[in-house]
């Protein structure tokens, strides 16, 4: 009796307490909340990628970016999911759009996620629409359940304009650029609400601070362009792999196709180093405020930070993740396969922060005299630990790249030369 | 599909969108006019609570009375309230605990599997703790849903239907009140047994405690007992530097208690 009491209790499974932690207190927020800021991240990070070679004309870009405006529409699907997971009562998730309570910083959910979710899909329709309308052309009168499938996804897709005259065209690039433009804002919002959720809780020593949205964007400017850079180089040498594999792949030879381009990931990767250094120095000025400015909770955090965490905070996401990643991309001579692995480390650094951000923060207890320790449920045995565990983990995780992979069918995003 | 739209289907289409936009407009409630008084006149009452910590023996049975009288799981760690122990050692160490919520109370001097010598302890007291039904509760503000309100009488509420069990309000609180009731998978806390003070009783604490540690009563009521102690005696309460303005007074509260 004792055990399924015990049990039924949300958090207890995998929560360990020591010293004294007040007897309601457990680690709530567990991995699926480790997953949400990473995934609205990486979706306002891919966007922020496409938006500044259709905004800002970095012309260098014009490859990816419309790789991961994809990406992004794809990441924005999976993005509510580890909510969904996390909900106690994920029936009525739908009443935060219905009955927004306004105070709360999580209410602005509804309203952000879907102007964001608008202006991407309406940007991926200018993007695309002349292309849609060529596939549509070109599927007419061929024969097949295939063809007609996608020839009817294309139509569908058209919304029914299928003017690409000069003109047309002219005024939809012009959309795009708009679309974009207001897209950053929205996505650096979009973001950055997330880290009020968590910088605005004033009962969470470890939490509260107002740089938490500002950092949380900047690292998920890093994140989306890191995930990126390492989706764009495995699709195409994979492609490379099977053409060469198999010859002629849709008739192309492999230096047809030429894997990844070594400028696109350099041109990329700066980018990536500078939003690095700003979101570095974010987290390093707060550290260093937090320890000068010493207030009640310090004494608690700083065993948490310096003693328990240790290995999580400096050694996984401050040197693994940051640093080394860092030097490999700034050393000269940078190779597709140097870029790879450094942007591993990157997605692996931003992943520790967030992992740092929440479970760190319920690491010690209100009483500031105890701890609580977090496992991860690793073989399910519960609707609650598969949730909650590092199977629901995973089903977020793949769930971006299913969907990309079907989008891709229909809108591919990246040209073979 | 013609691709010009004459000015009567635009008008059409325009009614239509406006018609399914409409539909969201259904779920706003209309009050009847004596609803709408009753929520926004100002009450008489203003319900608060006053610990004399000097009073308390530790026994527990306030946990146990709360969990009978609020179906909160006996056996299940958490607890609408519970009681902290505190000891304070010559060296200023303090140690505290508060097994199992205290619901069977203090059965073992160890602390934490240490059991401190008397002639080590310099005081050691016991201190009762519930919802604070603070006058600027973080968690009403944190709820998404609105699930959680503010009652005109002050007692902080949680609507069990409407509450979608995100936990923000829980992670909000600098007491810890609240947590997932195991049963109903919604967020949980101490509501001064509502069901009882507006009937004119006492919490099922306050019944329970043999010393009279625990007290309830009408803040706005200058003859209340608590309301007098509050106004004459030097109360204090707890984590005042978060602004939640709790409604909690204790007597005797030492600066060690967290």
């Amino acid at each position: 009796m004792v055990e399924s009491a015990a049990s039924a209790i949300h958090g207890a499974e995998w929560t360990i307490k020591e010293l004294f932690v007040y007897p309601n207190e457990f680690i709530y927020w567990s991995i699926q909340i480790v997953m949400y800021p990473l995934m609205t991240g990486l979706v306002a990070g891919a966007f922020v990628l496409s938006s500044l070679y259709h905004v800002f004309k970095q012309e260098d870009l014009k490859d990816i970016a419309k790789f991961s405006l994809i990406f992004s529409f794809a990441l924005l699907f999976a993005a509510p999911m580890p909510l969904m997971f996390h909900l106690q009562q994920p029936q009525r998730g739908i009443q935060v759009f219905f009955t927004p309570h306004f105070t709360s910083a999580i209410s602005a959910f509804g309203i952000v996620f879907f102007t964001y979710y608008i202006i991407v899909a309406c940007e991926i329709w200018f993007v695309y629409r002349e292309f849609a309308v060529k596939q549509m052309k070109a599927l007419e009168g061929k024969e097949g359940f295939g063809n007609s499938l996608l020839r009817a996804i294309y139509r569908v897709f058209s919304l029914g304009v299928h003017d690409i005259s000069e003109q047309a065209l002219h005024r939809d690039h012009k959309a795009v650029t708009i679309l974009a433009g207001i897209g950053i804002p929205v996505a650096c919002f979009l973001h950055g609400y997330a880290g009020f959720i968590f910088g605005s809780v004033k009962a969470n020593a470890l939490w509260m601070t107002p740089l938490m949205p500002v950092i949380f964007i900047m690292s998920a400017i890093v994140s989306g362009i890191a995930l990126c850079i390492l989706t764009y180089i495995i699709i195409m040498e994979w492609q490379k792999y099977r053409a060469k594999s198999a010859r002629r792949a849709w008739g192309m030879s492999a230096e047809e196709i030429g894997g990844a381009e070594i400028d696109v990931i350099r041109k990329t990767s700066k980018y990536l180093v500078g939003f690095m250094i700003a979101a570095i120095t974010l987290e390093l000025l707060d550290l260093v405020f937090r320890g000068y400015t010493s207030l009640k909770s310090w004494d608690i955090l700083r065993s948490v930070i310096y003693g328990k965490d240790f290995v999580n905070i400096f050694i996984l996401q401050y040197t693994l993740g940051n640093l080394v990643p860092f030097l490999m991309l700034v050393i000269p001579g940078l190779t597709v396969r140097r870029t790879a692995v450094a942007t591993m480390l990157v997605l692996l650094g931003v992943f520790m922060m967030r992992y740092n951000v929440v479970i760190g923060g319920q690491a010690f207890s209100l009483t500031f005299a105890g701890y609580m320790h977090y496992h991860l449920p690793i073989i399910p045995h519960s609707i609650d630990t598969y949730k909650e565990g590092l199977f629901g983990a995973l089903t977020i995780a793949v769930m971006p790249f299913v969907l990309f992979y079907w989008i891709n069918k229909a809108l591919p995003t990246l040209r073979y030369k | 599909m013609s691709d010009n739209c004459s000015r009567r289907e635009f008008f059409a289409n325009a009614l239509k969108l406006a018609a399914v936009a409409a539909i969201p407009v259904g779920a706003l409630k209309i009050l009847e006019p004596g609803e709408a008084k009753a929520a926004i006149a100002k009450t008489g009452v203003r319900w608060g609570f006053v610990v004399d910590t000097h009073k308390c023996i530790g026994c527990g049975f306030c946990v146990k009375a709360c969990k009978n009288e609020n179906e909160v799981m006996y056996d299940a760690p958490v607890s609408r309230t519970w009681v902290e122990r505190y000891v304070v050692t010559k060296d200023g160490e303090v140690h505290a605990d508060t097994p199992n919520a205290a619901r069977d109370g203090f059965t073992t001097p160890k602390i934490h599997g240490q059991v401190i010598p008397d002639s080590e302890i310099t005081k050691a007291f016991f201190v009762p703790k519930l919802c604070n039904q603070c006058e600027n509760p973080p968690c009403v503000q944190v709820c998404p849903v609105g699930a959680t309100y503010q009652a005109p009488d002050g007692v902080v509420l949680v609507d069990r239907t409407w509450c979608i069990g995100c936990g923000y309000c829980i992670m909000a609180c600098p007491y810890g009140v609240r947590f997932f009731h195991p049963q109903f998978k919604v967020a949980e806390k101490c509501n001064f047994c509502y069901h009882r003070i507006s009937q004119g009783m006492k919490t099922a604490c306050v019944d329970a405690c043999p010393t009279g540690a625990r007290m309830i009563g009408n803040l706005k009521d200058p003859n209340d007992p608590v309301t007098k102690i509050v106004l004459n005696e030097r109360v204090g309460v707890l984590k005042d530097e978060y602004g939640t303005k709790p409604q909690v007074f204790y007597l005797g509260l030492d600066k060690n208690v967290r």
